[in-house]
């Protein structure tokens, strides 16, 4: 999967790259357990991610992208189960570590940013007492270097301090979102996971918020996997792009050669699903139908029963991830022209 | 009550019109607000302070016509959605409705005709409507009141035909449905079927699609301008989402704390904004076929004031243009272009306004 570096993007990740990934999921799949059979939603993701990149995941509801997330920072929990593969980060698997063990690396090496900053943040605690439960609980007893770490990363967001008296409701959707963006950086991991951050918000603040998340990663230089439904969101943001649907990866490659040229049929309709600000006004279809049910067994490909460009093979055979020009693409379109399959 | 609900398009020319309405495109327009403002209380019983959602608002809309409402969250867009589907009662100012100010309105019998001719279509599809029954039942209910005159099985007929028009086929088979068994975006649909089902003049779609997959809004837009186009029902468009707004709609009010920053033919306006915050807007559209000014000024302003606002324009904390007037005095949304509303002090005095973007 290393052939699919993010070289032809003029903004490269950082310094860390020689060092190899810092995170490397191979073959990860995870299954609800169901009255009507196990639900595969997520099935053998394999992807890298090294220091200081910025990974972008899309796809629609239900195509698995947050189960992946969730899958990365062991945060599942049942009916859902991780039932192959594995996580490796910063060389130990994550795979099968005690709640004890994951405490340790959770805030410190890995933070997670959730999609409702309201219900992920504590109604009845004030801001600053929910930083100081996670420095206290990874051994930071003085009160003085609680208070100034807090103040210190608020400041980062762009929050005045004093809003660590505040109680989540006091703030706006805005300035809650970056306070757990501020927590998440409490102890500067390694890696920020953020699940759809800035869907509750509106389309400036929204974008004050991404140029903030991109400053604050090009100063302190840990990696980013953000997951969204809007894929012109993280356009301009990510080195690298995965297109994620019915829980395989559809297209992952360089950001900019995605957008440029995607190739999978369903990377080029959701490209094609958005209304341009600017141009000419030109009549849109969509996706027509609906994301496929997951619990019945997979035959030919996923996508098929939507694709405009389906064949007779499609509905047979099974697509393989195939390197095309540096880009992988779940699709039978592409299976001659494959440098190498995998 | 056949005749109110169906004589609508030739049924205006008899109702008084006021002067100072103003027309589009020579044709009366379908309704007009003039000064609609609505104040909220809050804080305590003894608490003074007032919540200004909704200030001097004077807007019209056409026959036919798509009129997308943008603004922030918090801007009093969908505020103005419920006064004009008279959930509230404006604080001051009126609306006409075909010339007829619906203050005048009082008898159920005529609210129910009026609801009839505007409803609402809502955000979220997944609890506006009912889970426990049938899809079909909140349509049949929807006939039942707004259109007494229809027989059981000629409501069971144009429940089936509204859903064939919003695209909801088979709809026989559709309608006995329940909502857990549709995707978000057809649960939508019912939703505009139950409009459409009234045989509206005007539907107010408060954030239609905002709650769907990327993949599925086009979809619903293109649905609403078939009904426009159609079946000549005028739609409020009520978004943030700007580039959906030009996508489907004719014309573009941008509202900002209450006010209306700016308003005009949807091509006008985003080809030359000319309000700091209709600028603001667009910049912050991200564009994947653009390449990313990463120069360009991000904002980093507050939300406005509208609790007891002192006078002056209430974008003037974020604006980099503002000047001493826009301090002290309210401006007032006047024609720049023909059509082409602008409410900005600095925009008035005929300079070319390039704050943002």
């Amino acid at each position: 999967m290393s052939s699919v570096r993010a070289d032809a993007d003029p903004r490269s990740p950082g310094a860390g790259v020689a060092a190899g990934p810092m995170l490397a999921v191979d073959d990860l799949s995870v299954a609800y357990a169901m009255d009507r059979g196990a639900v595969a939603a997520v099935d053998r993701v394999s992807f890298d991610l090294y220091p200081g990149e910025f990974l972008g995941i899309v796809g629609e509801s239900g195509c698995g992208k947050s189960t992946l997330l969730f899958a990365i920072a062991q945060l599942l929990a049942p009916p859902a189960g991780i039932t192959g593969g594995s996580v490796v980060f910063k060389g130990a698997s994550m795979v099968g570590l005690t709640d004890k063990q994951l405490t340790a690396v959770r805030w410190r090496d890995l933070s997670v940013v959730m999609q409702s900053a309201m219900n992920a943040l504590n109604p009845v605690k004030s801001i600053g007492a929910q930083f100081k439960d996670a420095m206290r609980a990874h051994g930071v007893k003085s009160a003085d270097e609680i208070g100034e770490r807090s103040a210190e990363v608020l400041r980062m967001v762009s929050i005045d301090p004093v809003h660590l008296k505040s109680y989540p409701h006091q703030l706006s959707g805005g300035m809650r979102q970056r306070s757990m963006i501020a927590m998440a950086l409490l102890f500067t991991p390694d890696l920020v996971i953020m699940d759809e951050p800035t869907s509750a918000l509106d389309v400036v603040a929204q974008r004050s918020l991404m140029v903030q998340i991109k400053e604050l990663q090009q100063q302190l230089g840990f990696a980013i996997i953000f997951v969204t439904h809007d894929m012109s969101l993280v356009s301009h943001f990510s080195h690298r792009l995965m297109v994620m649907y019915a829980g395989q990866v559809a297209e992952w490659g360089a950001t900019r050669q995605v957008f440029d040229t995607p190739r999978h049929p369903y990377s080029i309709g959701l490209m094609e699903a958005f209304p341009s600000i600017r141009g000419e006004r030109v009549p849109l279809t969509g996706i027509p139908g609906r994301p496929p049910d997951l619990s019945g067994p997979q035959e030919g490909c996923w996508f098929a029963p939507r694709c405009p460009k389906v064949m007779a093979a499609c509905t047979q055979t099974e697509p393989d991830l195939y390197q095309v020009d540096g880009v992988a693409v779940r699709c039978l379109l592409h299976a001659d022209r494959s440098d190498h399959s995998d | 009550m056949t005749d109110q609900a169906t004589g609508t398009p030739d049924g205006s020319g008899s109702t008084p019109r006021r002067e100072d309405v103003p027309s589009l495109n020579g044709s009366p327009p379908l309704l007009t607000t003039t000064g609609l403002t609505r104040h909220f209380h809050i804080g305590g019983g003894l608490s003074r302070r007032t919540l200004h959602a909704v200030d001097d608002v004077s807007l019209a809309i056409g026959e036919r016509e798509i009129v997308a409402l943008a603004g922030e969250s918090g801007s009093g867009k969908s505020t103005i959605a419920r006064l004009l589907a008279k959930v509230y009662k404006p604080t001051s100012g009126e609306i006409y409705f075909q010339g007829t100010p619906l203050s005048s309105i009082r008898s159920r019998r005529e609210t129910l005709r009026y609801t009839g001719l505007v409803p609402m279509v809502f955000q979220d599809p997944f609890s506006s409507i009912n889970p426990v029954f049938r899809v079909s039942h909140g349509i049949l209910r929807g006939l039942k009141l707004h259109r007494p005159e229809l027989s059981k099985d000629q409501r069971l007929q144009e429940a089936a035909r509204v859903f064939e028009t919003v695209g909801l086929t088979p709809a026989a088979e559709v309608l006995k449905r329940f909502p857990h068994e549709l995707s978000g975006g057809q649960r939508q649909r019912v939703g505009f079927a139950q409009a459409l089902a009234l045989r509206p003049k005007l539907i107010l779609a408060d954030e239609p699609v905002s709650m769907l997959d990327v993949s599925i809004r086009i979809g619903l837009l293109n649905l609403m301008a078939g009904l426009r186009d159609a079946e000549g029902v005028s739609i409020l468009y009520i978004t943030h989402d700007i580039a959906s707004a030009r996508y489907v709609a004719d014309r573009l009010i941008v509202m900002y704390a209450g006010h209306i920053a700016e308003s005009g033919p949807v091509e006008d306006v985003l080809a030359s904004p000319k309000h700091p915050y209709t600028q603001l807007l667009l910049s912050a559209v991200p564009d994947p076929r653009a390449p990313l000014d990463v120069t360009a000024e991000t904002d980093r302003g507050e939300p406005p004031r509208v609790v007891d606002p002192a006078p002056g324009c209430r974008f003037r904390w974020r604006c980099p243009l503002a000047i001493d007037t826009c301090h002290q005095v309210t401006p007032e949304l006047r024609d720049l272009l023909p059509g082409h509303g602008v409410a900005c002090h600095v925009a008035q005095a005929g300079a070319d306004v390039r704050a943002f973007g």
